[in-house]
């Protein structure tokens, strides 16, 4: 079984955010990118998908994404058996505040996905800067392909008279599941693996710089509709809900003790 | 027009929400307000279903089998049919699980710009506009759908419900045809899946000492349940807590995980990502320790601070052991 994990770089939410002085987007100069997050729950699904038997997992990722080259290298490095960058062949549509939009990168996967097909599409379920919508329902609908989202979980069925399935939990509020068969090829946009992403020791990341081993794809930018219109970009507005408390770590430790002793929280 | 999620015949609460939402627009754009109501045909066919939709002018019902229970492929067949059908202006879903399977789907499919993590709704000049809340709600943009058709994926509890109580007449009722497409699905439902049991119900507690990101590591999560042990309260956690393995799933709160009130809740590290917030926000009272004066945390939150988290809690751990 061919599965190709899409994945994106997305600024890091643990940094400070500027935006730029236009008001158009957010200042991308001194941003550290990573992983997302969910395509890094993805990766990991894929991986135990590949330890259960069969699978070659192929990380897919835009060319023009920052920090992409270490990425894909630490995505082999963790067992991934090939590392795509594509390159769009024309200019995409207007940006989103941090890089492509969903509709681009949807149309681009498209385009690789209908030269190089897979058995099964995995990423994440979501992305922090999506503005357009999520990827995997998009990039399904392009394919023609189903879908499901907010995937926990998602192991290959038996083959049973030709045309493979997966079978896959998706998650509802609260906890609630529903175990669902999917034909293959399929789209799944992951929310969480089975088990907490692996660790890919430093040294290993090195062996796969130095082995190399990123393959680059042109492939042809679709149109995408008009889309959105982004009139603006700003911070919220706190409006002063929180009052903040000032002092020292042992002032405010007070003052934090006496709201909850005031409640009867804690005991006087 | 809004799409009706419910479970086991109930209505789901940010389906009122989005009526609520849908009869502001009716109104700025001057049109009807719409519920796709798809699934069993006891469920559509009930005698109360005008008092349960009242809000609503119009409720347009596709009943299949297949529709029984939310499946993905099922129900964006059935709602394109209502979409070519109707041809709404608008179409409004909850940012939860169905609002991520079908938006963007619908967006290429029915051909309309999709706005997702919508905060507000609006009107300018004619043209639809929507806040939509990126990066954890770090960053917010005000977007244009333009054309003739859009569909917005919102943000629960962002918005009041529509009173749930009928006109003297109810909505008119619609039935359409179930499509084809719903007899050759390319997937189906094996089984449904109730909330586990859990090791405790962070839901019952007074009071609730919650971890986020900013713990930065698993070693570093015994400062937490040192305050936690100190204070008698559960610990709780925002979902990169969970999906890294560091606690429990039963231990999460937000959109994904469970929804809290406590008396309490001690946020520690956490920024207040759109999905978090959803979560805990209704807590009688909120105190944030984020190190990020800019975090949406301290946009609910009633008393704050940015003092850094390892420096602050073993001193609160002190004060209550005495």
């Amino acid at each position: 079984m061919r599965v190709v994990v899409a994945v994106k770089a997305v600024p890091d939410l643990v940094e400070e955010i500027e935006l730029t002085a236009d008001g158009a987007g957010i200042d991308r100069e001194y941003l550290k990118f990573v992983l997302s997050e969910w395509d890094a729950q993805a990766l990991e699904e894929a991986l135990l998908l590949k330890d259960a038997g069969g699978a070659e997992v192929v990380v897919v990722g835009l060319a023009d994404d920052p920090e992409i080259d270490q990425l894909l290298y630490t995505a082999l490095a963790k067992g991934a058996d090939a590392a795509v960058k594509l390159v769009a062949a024309a200019a995409l549509g207007p940006p989103g505040p941090s890089g492509p939009r969903s509709a681009d990168r949807a149309a681009l996967l498209a385009a690789y996905l209908s030269a190089e097909p897979a058995d099964l599409v995995i990423t994440g379920v979501q992305a922090a800067d999506d503005l357009d919508g999520q990827l995997p329902s998009r990039l399904a609908a392009l394919l023609d392909l189903p879908h499901v989202s907010v995937v926990i979980g998602v192991e290959a069925a038996r083959q049973e008279g030709g045309a493979g399935s997966v079978t896959v939990r998706q998650e509802f509020a609260g906890g609630r599941g529903h175990e669902l068969q999917v034909q293959i090829p399929a789209v799944i946009g992951v929310q969480s693996a089975r088990q907490a992403p692996r660790y890919a020791p430093i040294t290993r990341v090195r062996q796969a710089m130095s082995a190399g081993g990123l393959s680059e794809v042109v492939v042809p930018a679709r149109p995408v509709g008009a889309g959105l219109v982004v009139r603006r970009v700003h911070r919220p507005e706190q409006a002063g809900k929180a009052e903040m408390l000032t002092g020292s770590a042992p002032e405010v430790a007070d003052q934090i003790v006496g709201l909850l002793q005031a409640r009867g929280l804690v005991k006087r | 027009m809004v799409l009706a999620e419910h479970t086991d015949g109930q209505v789901s609460d940010g389906t009122y929400e989005l009526i609520g939402l849908a009869r502001e627009m009716a109104a700025a754009l001057g049109g009807v307000t719409e519920v796709a109501l798809l699934g069993r045909p006891d469920l559509a066919g009930q005698p109360d279903l005008g008092g349960r939709l009242g809000a609503a002018d119009v409720v347009v019902c596709v009943e299949h089998p297949a529709l029984e229970q939310y499946v993905p492929e099922a129900y964006e067949r059935a709602l394109l049919e209502v979409l070519a059908q109707r041809s709404p202006r608008l179409l409004l879903l909850s940012n939860g699980t169905v609002g991520l399977d079908l938006g963007a789907a619908l967006s290429v499919r029915w051909d309309a710009p999709l706005a997702a993590y919508v905060s507000a709704l609006g009107t300018d000049a004619g043209a639809v506009v929507a806040t939509v809340q990126i990066l954890g709600g770090k960053v917010l943009a005000e977007v244009e759908l333009p054309g003739e058709r859009g569909i917005a994926t919102l943000l629960g509890g962002a918005f009041a419900a529509a009173a749930v109580a009928a006109g003297a007449s109810g909505p008119q009722v619609v039935h359409i045809a179930a499509p084809p497409g719903l007899d050759e699905l390319r997937m189906s439902l094996r089984r449904v899946v109730a909330a586990g049991g859990t090791d405790l119900d962070i839901s019952a507690a007074d009071l609730l000492v919650s971890v986020g990101r900013g713990i930065e590591s698993q070693d570093n999560l015994e400062t937490m349940v040192e305050l936690a042990d100190a204070l008698g309260a559960p610990l709780s956690a925002s979902r990169p807590v969970v999906d890294a393995g560091w606690l429990p799933k039963s231990r999460q709160v937000g959109q994904s995980g469970l929804k809290v009130k406590p008396r309490a809740y001690l946020a520690f590290g956490i920024s207040g990502a759109p999905e978090h917030l959803e979560g805990m926000r209704r807590s009688e009272l909120i105190i944030a320790c984020n190190t990020d004066p800019g975090a949406p945390i301290f946009g609910v939150a009633h008393y704050g601070t940015t003092l850094d988290l390892f420096d602050l809690v073993p001193e609160i751990v002190d004060k209550v052991r005495g």
